[in-house]
C-alpha cells in the first residue's frame, strides 16, 4: 500500500490545512524522524489505524502479538537505536498491557513514547466500554503522562512528548488521546519541536566549583575506583569516560546497564558490580580511598546493605539527575549535569596516574575468581552443558560484536557476567524492573533499532514463555533474531534462592516446557535443541551464520548456581564465590 | 530526628498535578498532616503548601522528587522558624448557651477571634493563627457544646525569600532556545534555597 500524498500534510510551507487529530498525530511522529512503531489497533484507537494506511510508505508498524510486546520492543529499539521508541495501543485493556513495560522504561531510563486510545471526551468517568482512568493507572511509571482531549491539543502535545522523553534522564510518555480529539478536523497550522518547557530542567548547569572540589578529592586519592552506569550511555559519553579512565588509570567496573560503554575487555575494565557481580569490584568498593561514580543510581543490587558499602571512601556522584543524589548513598562532592558536559572539564584537572599496585589488586580477585569460578563454568568437566560456556562460544563466533539481549534470571546474571562486548549499546536488558518476559520482544525491537548487527536472544525457559507468543511477530515481519533458549527446567534464580537460603524446598519452580522445535514449526522459524557438547559450537556457528530467525533450546545443568554471590542483607565485601562459602 | 517541616512547591496549573504530588508521599508511606494548594501573585502559577513530620534527610529527597516532576517549577523546604504561618479555623456553637455563659467579648478579645455569622440558633466564630491559638480556641468553647468545627491547611511564607514573582518572570521571558540556567540556588544551602 502506496500513500497518498494529497492526503499528507505539507507542514514547510506552514500553510493551514484542515486535518483530523489522527492525522496531525501521524505527521508529527514523520516530523520527529519516527520510521518504525510497534503496536496493536483496537476500537479506541482505530482512527488513528485508518489514517495510518495512508502512511504507509513513511511509517513502518509492526504488528505485535500483545502490548507488552509492543513496548518491550519499543524499549528494544530505543536502547540500541538511541532514538525514542514508539507505541501505539487501544483503550483499557491495550493500554494497561503496557504498564509493565512502562515501569521497565521508568526504572531504566528508556526514551519511549506510547500514543493510546481513549473513549470519546463525553464518555469518560462513566465506566464506557473499554474505558480505563490511564493516566492515573500511568502517572507513577512515567515520565509524563497527559490526556488529550481537543484535536488542537495533538501538535504542541507531541512536540513536548518526544522532548521530554528523549532529554535529561530520558524516560516513557503516555498521551491518551479520546476518539473525538482522534477524527476531529481543524486547521492544522504546521508542526514545531518543543525545545523549552517552563517547569522543566533537563540539564542542570555544571557548577565548575564542585568539579575543581572533585578533581582535588581524586588527585589526592591512593586507591581511586571508578564505577559507572547507563549515564555514561544516554549520554553519548562513551569516549569522554575513556578519557578519563584512561588518564587516571582507575580501575572500572560497570552496572549491569552501563556494560558496553567501554569494551568488555578494556584495561581498566575490572568486571560487574553488583549481586552477581564479579568478585573483585565488589570486594575492593570496601577498599578503595574515593569512589568515584558515573551515571549509576546506586541500586541495591549495586550496594547490598548500605550500612556496609564504602564506608571507608570518599564518594563523588556524577548524575544528571538531582534527584539521585544522596538518595542511597551520601556523596562527598556531587557533580549534577550531562556527564558528556562534565567528565571532560574532570579529565583536564585530574593528574595522571599509574595506580600499579591497586590495579594489580583486582587482578589478584580475577585470578582467584577465574580459577574457583570462570574456568570451570566455562570448561566444565561434566558432561552436562553449562551456561557460561553457552557464552564462551558466542563470543569465539561474534568477537563480541552482536547485540545480546537477555531476560531476567540465571541466564541474565550469566550473559552480563561473561559477554564480551566490544560495541557501546550492545546490552540490552531489564535491569531495574527485573521483567521476565522482556527479552523476546526487546530483540524484535533491537533488531530494528540497528538492521545491521547481529542481534541474540538469550532467554531462559521461563521468561521465554511469558511473551513467547512474539514469535508470532518474528514469523510475520521475519525479525533475523537469534533466540537462544536455556532451558534448565526450573525458574532457575529462583531455586537457587531457595536452595541457598529456603532449605532447598523447590516451591513452584519446577517448569515444564513445551516442545519448543515444534512450537517454533509452528510459527514457520527454524529451530534446534541440542544436550550435547559435541554439537554446541558447530550449531552455534550455523544458527548465527543463519539469514533468517532461529530458535536454539540449549539443555543446561539443572541445578547449577551464579557465583560470585552477595547474599541479600550482607555488604558487598562478604560476596562469596561458592555455596560452601555461606 | 523527625520534625515539622512546611514544603513549598511552586507549579504549573494542571490537572492531576496534586495526585503526582501526592504520590511521592504515598510511595513512601508518608502522612501528609496539611496541604494547601492556591493560585500564587503571578497568574498560571499554582503554589502548594504541605507539611509533614520527617528528618531533614527525607524532606530533602522527598522535595528533589517532587522538584522533578515536569510541571513543578520549583520546591522549597524549611522548618517552622524559617517561616510565617498562619491556619484558620471556624468553630460553631448553639447561640443560646454562649449568650447565657460566656462574656462573649472577653473571648474573642482574648483568643483573637471574631465572630463571622450571629443567628439565632448558632454562632460562628473565626480564628486565625498558629496551632496553639486555635487549640486554645477549641478549649474554651468546648464545654459550652461545640458543635462543629473545621480548621484549614497552613499556609505560609517563607522569611527570607523575595518570593517567587520575579522568577516566574524570568522563566517566561526567556527566549525558548537558550540553554537552560537551572539549580541555581544550588550554592545557597544556608539560605531559604535548599534545593
Amino acid at each position: 500500500m502506496t500513500a497518498n500524498p494529497a492526503q499528507n500534510i505539507d507542514t514547510k510551507d506552514k500553510i493551514v490545512k484542515q486535518a483530523t487529530g489522527s492525522k496531525a498525530l501521524l505527521d508529527a511522529l514523520i516530523q520527529e524522524g519516527v520510521k518504525t512503531i510497534f503496536g496493536y489497533p483496537g476500537g479506541a484507537i482505530m482512527p488513528v489505524y485508518d489514517a495510518l494506511y495512508d502512511y504507509n510508505d513513511q511509517l513502518e508498524h509492526i504488528l505485535v502479538r500483545h502490548e507488552q510486546g509492543a513496548i518491550h520492543a519499543a524499549q528494544g529499539f530505543a536502547r540500541v537505536s538511541g532514538k525514542t521508541g514508539v507505541v501505539f495501543a487501544t483503550s483499557g485493556p491495550g493500554a494497561t498491557n503496557l504498564v509493565t513495560g512502562l515501569a521497565d522504561a521508568m526504572i531504566d531510563s528508556t526514551p519511549v513514547v506510547c500514543i493510546t486510545g481513549q473513549v470519546f471526551a463525553h464518555l469518560l468517568g462513566t465506566d464506557a466500554f473499554q474505558e480505563t482512568d490511564v493516566i492515573n493507572i500511568t502517572t507513577p511509571v512515567t515520565k509524563w503522562s497527559y490526556q488529550v482531549t481537543n484535536a488542537e491539543e495533538i501538535p504542541h502535545v507531541i512536540a513536548k512528548a518526544f522532548y521530554i522523553a528523549s532529554t535529561g534522564r530520558p524516560g516513557p510518555v503516555v498521551i491518551d488521546i479520546t476518539k473525538n480529539a482522534q477524527l476531529q478536523i481543524f486547521d492544522y497550522q504546521g508542526y514545531e519541536k518543543c525545545l523549552h518547557i517552563r517547569s522543566y530542567k533537563p540539564k542542570p548547569e555544571v557548577r565548575h566549583a564542585y568539579i575543581e572540589e572533585a578533581a582535588k578529592v581524586i588527585n589526592e586519592a591512593k586507591r581511586p575506583f571508578v564505577i559507572y552506569g547507563q549515564g555514561v550511555i544516554l549520554g553519548n559519553a562513551e569516549q569522554e569516560f575513556r578519557a578519563f579512565i584512561e588518564k587516571g588509570n582507575f580501575p572500572s567496573a560497570w552496572t549491569i546497564l552501563g556494560m558496553g560503554a567501554v569494551p568488555t575487555d578494556h584495561e581498566l575494565s575490572v568486571g560487574m558490580l553488583g549481586m552477581h557481580g564479579n568478585y573483585g569490584p565488589n570486594l575492593l568498593t570496601n577498599e578503595c580511598d574515593v569512589l568515584i561514580a558515573v551515571g549509576m543510581r546506586f541500586d541495591d543490587r549495586v550496594t547490598g546493605r548500605l550500612d556496609k558499602y564504602a564506608k571507608q571512601a570518599k564518594i563523588i556522584h556524577l548524575d544528571i539527575d538531582p534527584a539521585e543524589i544522596d538518595k542511597n548513598v551520601k556523596s562527598t562532592v556531587a557533580i549534577w549535569g550531562d556527564c558528556k558536559e562534565t567528565l571532560p572539564l574532570l579529565t583536564n584537572l585530574i593528574q595522571k596516574n599509574e595506580n600499579k599496585d591497586w590495579l594489580q589488586k583486582f587482578k589478584d580477585c580475577s585470578i582467584k575468581e577465574t580459577e574457583k569460578v570462570i574456568f570451570p563454568e566455562q570448561n566444565p568437566t561434566s558432561e552436562i552443558l553449562t551456561m557460561a560456556e553457552v557464552l564462551k562460544y558466542i563470543n569465539e563466533i561474534t568477537h563480541g560484536d552482536a547485540i545480546i539481549v537477555t531476560d531476567v534470571g540465571q541466564h541474565q546474571m550469566v550473559a552480563c557476567r561473561y559477554a564480551q562486548l566490544n560495541k557501546t549499546r550492545s546490552n540490552i536488558t531489564s535491569g531495574g524492573l527485573g521483567t521476565m518476559g522482556f527479552a523476546l520482544p526487546a530483540a524484535i525491537g533491537a533488531k530494528y533499532g540497528a538492521p545491521e548487527r547481529q542481534v541474540i536472544a538469550i532467554i531462559g525457559d521461563g521468561g521465554f514463555q511469558m511473551t513467547l507468543q512474539e514469535l508470532g511477530t518474528i514469523m510475520q515481519a521475519n525479525v533475523n533474531v537469534k533466540i537462544i533458549i536455556l532451558n534448565n527446567q526450573f525458574l532457575g534464580m529462583v531455586r537457587q534462592w531457595q536452595e541457598l537460603f529456603h532449605h532447598n524446598r523447590y516451591s513452584f519452580v519446577n517448569i515444564t516446557s513445551p516442545d519448543y522445535v515444534k512450537l517454533a514449526s509452528a510459527y514457520n522459524i527454524d529451530a534446534k535443541k541440542v544436550d550435547k557438547r559435541a554439537e554446541l559450537k558447530s550449531t552455534l556457528k550455523d544458527i548465527l551464520s543463519h539469514d533468517n530467525p532461529f530458535v536454539l533450546e540449549v539443555m543446561v545443568g539443572k541445578e547449577n548456581n551464579v557465583f560470585p554471590m552477595v547474599p541479600q542483607g550482607r555488604g558487598v565485601s562478604e560476596i562469596i564465590l561458592s555455596k560452601e562459602e555461606l | 530526628m523527625k520534625k515539622e517541616y512546611t514544603i513549598t512547591v511552586y507549579t504549573e496549573n494542571q490537572i492531576g498535578l496534586i495526585n503526582k504530588i501526592a504520590i511521592i508521599f504515598t510511595r513512601r508511606k508518608i502522612n501528609i498532616e496539611s496541604l494547601n494548594t492556591s493560585p500564587s501573585e503571578v497568574e498560571g502559577i499554582h503554589r502548594f503548601t504541605i507539611v509533614i513530620n520527617e528528618t531533614e534527610d527525607v524532606v530533602r529527597k522527598l522535595s528533589r522528587q517532587i522538584e522533578k516532576l515536569l510541571d513543578v517549577l520549583k520546591v522549597d523546604f524549611n522548618t517552622d522558624e524559617e517561616i510565617i504561618w498562619q491556619e484558620m479555623a471556624l468553630y460553631k456553637v448553639a447561640a443560646d448557651v454562649i449568650t447565657e455563659k460566656v462574656k462573649v467579648e472577653r473571648l474573642l478579645r482574648e483568643q483573637g477571634a471574631r465572630a463571622v455569622v450571629i443567628r439565632k440558633d448558632f454562632i460562628i466564630f473565626e480564628c486565625t493563627g498558629q496551632r496553639e491559638e486555635i487549640n486554645n480556641l477549641i478549649k474554651t468553647l468546648e464545654p459550652y457544646g461545640l458543635l462543629e468545627f473545621v480548621r484549614s491547611a497552613r499556609i505560609a511564607i517563607i522569611k527570607k525569600s523575595d518570593g517567587f514573582h520575579n522568577k516566574v518572570k524570568d522563566f517566561e521571558y526567556r527566549v525558548p532556545s537558550e540553554a537552560l540556567v537551572e539549580n541555581e540556588f544550588l550554592d545557597q544551602n544556608e539560605g531559604i534555597f535548599s534545593m
